[in-house]
């Protein structure tokens, strides 16, 4: 079910669209945002309410690479896996990275606190290596400033 | 370098980087460009200033500005549309971002223009996710550019109305692609029409519509101010205006830099970027993104300009440089850019769905030291097949760029890896570090 300050924020982008589906991944930003993933049964809910199917909304959620059809942790790590960061040192990173989270790409930690996500080019190719954790940026990042960066994240 | 260089898109950037808020643009000239429009210029004299500047697009494509937006029917009922592409996605490209996070008002300022140019009523600006503090800026600069009058019904009093909305979206390269972004913004997948019907004729919802750079856009209200003579002599060469370069890679000071139009590429890494890194030497850049054809030593003079990069066999594209450097392997630098493309594919067409990972696949076997000699001759025939005119878009043609240049300019490289069974530029195998 969707809370009623989901369906306001819906109604709201749908209102600014001349087509009601046109606010479809806007809907899947907004529920995103409060629930961090789009479950199955989510995903259901949202594509009744913009008078969609199921199956034509996931066929959205599942393009793009922000949306999230699986479960992540309290807090995503997105490493820039692109060719800037890469000469700079990127497979160094994700190793310490993989190494200090015991985890894999794709894989949340067992206290559910991290996610580790390989991404495309954040476009600070001035500042590579760089990730961002949720919202924050950091560049240029080493190995020994990970146990100060994570510990930001509860 | 120039002696009197002017920088109109950022020279009035703050030391800080933080974005000018609407009283501090408006004291260094901001939204005069607007009140001169509005004050008795017609769209048509808009688009004619604009087209004698000869201004170019600054996504990639380098299309002529006002000739994009000459297909526009101006007589066309409302809704009409303008769009901001701010989707910079492009690998290597750093440049929308630095416009985007510090002068947000510069960008609307231009967006207003271009839209009265075509008789739009309804703007967006298709911001890309990551860019976290860009979207801060441009959402406040929105709202201050409604308050002051400058967005929203009878705008300055000139019967004009525009508004304007931010629309961030959720990681696709495909959205960079204006057709794409224009079924994203309509909440489909993010796949490449058929054109024709061209955007300006049917785009949005079905309606005229118009896509334009982000740096294409902040140049709008300095041509309309300064004239296109002005805008013309900002350049060393034919393609006029400034351009804001960048340099990243093993270099000393990676960055980006307002230059004129034209300057070379060994200017921006001796001199601008420092140089290579201390111990390192120069083998080769892409010079406008992942993209573009690879240039090599030979190139170093060639001027970064439309014509000058395309003599050279490679593409201006965003200006931005990615230096690679000798103690950096040739074919996992390929392999990267593959990776990319292979993954950001929108698998709508054949060759492209299923050629990259191929060449993906390829690579990442040639560079374990698993590769064969006819694997060159394979990775060449997926440069034809996926080349211009056989995919419904440009990804897979632009993905083979930096792979065909690759062949050429680091064939002994290639090769070395398959007779060796390993990559030389790793102390230890290949297969063992990415295990």
């Amino acid at each position: 079910m969707l809370t009623a300050d989901e369906i306001t924020e819906i109604d709201k982008a749908i209102s600014l669209v001349p087509v009601r589906k046109a606010a479809g991944i806007e809907a899947l930003k907004i529920v995103q945002q409060r629930r961090r993933w789009i479950s199955d049964e989510t995903l259901r809910d949202v594509a009744s309410h913009m008078q969609m199917s199921a199956e034509e909304l996931d066929s959205v959620a599942t393009f793009y690479n922000l949306l999230f059809r699986r479960p992540v942790g309290r807090h995503v790590i997105l490493v820039c896996d692109s060719i800037s960061c890469w000469v700079m040192g990127y497979e160094n990173l994700v190793n310490a990275l993989q190494e200090r989270l015991n985890i894999k790409f794709g894989e949340t930690t067992r206290d559910s606190r991290f996610t580790l996500l390989p991404n495309c080019c954040l476009g600070c190719c001035d500042g590579a290596p760089a990730l961002m954790i949720d919202n924050d940026l950091y560049k240029n990042v080493t190995a020994d400033q990970l146990g100060e960066i994570l510990g930001i994240y509860e | 370098m120039d002696t009197v260089m002017e920088k109109p898109l950022t020279e009035h950037i703050r030391p800080d980087g933080k974005p000018l808020s609407l009283k501090e643009y408006e004291a260094v000239g901001g939204y005069s460009a607007l009140r001169k429009v509005l004050g008795g210029m017609a769209p048509k004299d808009v688009q004619l200033v604009v087209k004698d500047s000869n201004l170019r697009g600054r996504g990639g494509a380098g299309f002529l500005t006002a000739l994009k937006w000459s297909f526009v029917p101006l007589d066309a009922p409302k809704p009409k549309y303008l769009i901001a592409n701010a989707d910079e996605m492009e690998p290597g490209t750093f440049k929308d971002r630095i416009l985007l996070e510090s002068t947000p008002h510069q960008l609307i300022e231009g967006m207003i223009l271009a839209a009265f140019a075509i008789q739009a009523s309804e703007s967006f600006v298709f911001l890309r996710w990551a860019y976290k503090v860009a979207a801060h800026a441009i959402e406040k600069a929105i709202h201050e550019a409604y308050d002051a009058g400058y967005l929203g019904n009878n705008i300055l009093k000139s019967g004009f109305d525009l508004d304007m909305h931010l629309h961030t979206g959720v990681g696709r390269y495909m959205c960079g692609e204006e057709t794409a972004l224009l079924n994203s913004l309509e909440g489909k997948r993010a796949t490449p029409r058929a054109k024709p019907p061209f955007p300006q004729i049917s785009g949005l919802f079905g309606r005229p519509t118009i896509v334009n750079n982000v740096e294409t856009l902040c140049n709008i209200p300095h041509i309309v101010n300064k004239g296109s003579d002005w805008f013309k002599r900002l350049s060393r060469t034919e393609d006029s205006g400034t351009k804001i370069y960048g340099v990243s890679g093993k270099v000393k000071r990676p960055g980006a830099w307002e230059l004129p139009m034209g300057v070379t590429m060994r200017e921006l890494i001796e001199e601008y970027a420092g140089g290579m890194q201390d111990g390192l030497r120069f083998r080769g850049a892409l010079p406008g993104g992942a993209s573009t054809d690879f240039l090599v030593e030979e190139h170093l003079d060639v001027r970064m300009d439309y014509a000058g990069v395309a003599a050279a066999g490679s593409r201006l594209g965003t200006g931005t440089l990615v230096v690679l450097d000798d103690h950096t392997c040739p074919v996992g630098f390929v392999k990267n850019l593959e990776h990319f493309f292979a993954q950001e594919s929108c698998g709508f067409c054949t060759p492209c769905r299923e050629g990259l990972p191929w060449v993906e696949k390829t690579l990442q076997s040639i560079e374990d030291g698993k590769g064969r000699e006819k694997d060159i001759d394979l990775l060449h025939m997926h440069t034809r097949y996926l080349g211009p005119g056989n995919t419904f878009c440009a990804l897979a043609p632009g993905a083979m760029e930096p792979l065909q240049s690759a062949l050429k300019y680091f064939k002994s490289d290639f090769d070395q890896h398959i007779h060796d069974h390993r990559c030389p530029y790793h102390a230890i195998p290949a297969t063992l570090e990415h295990a």
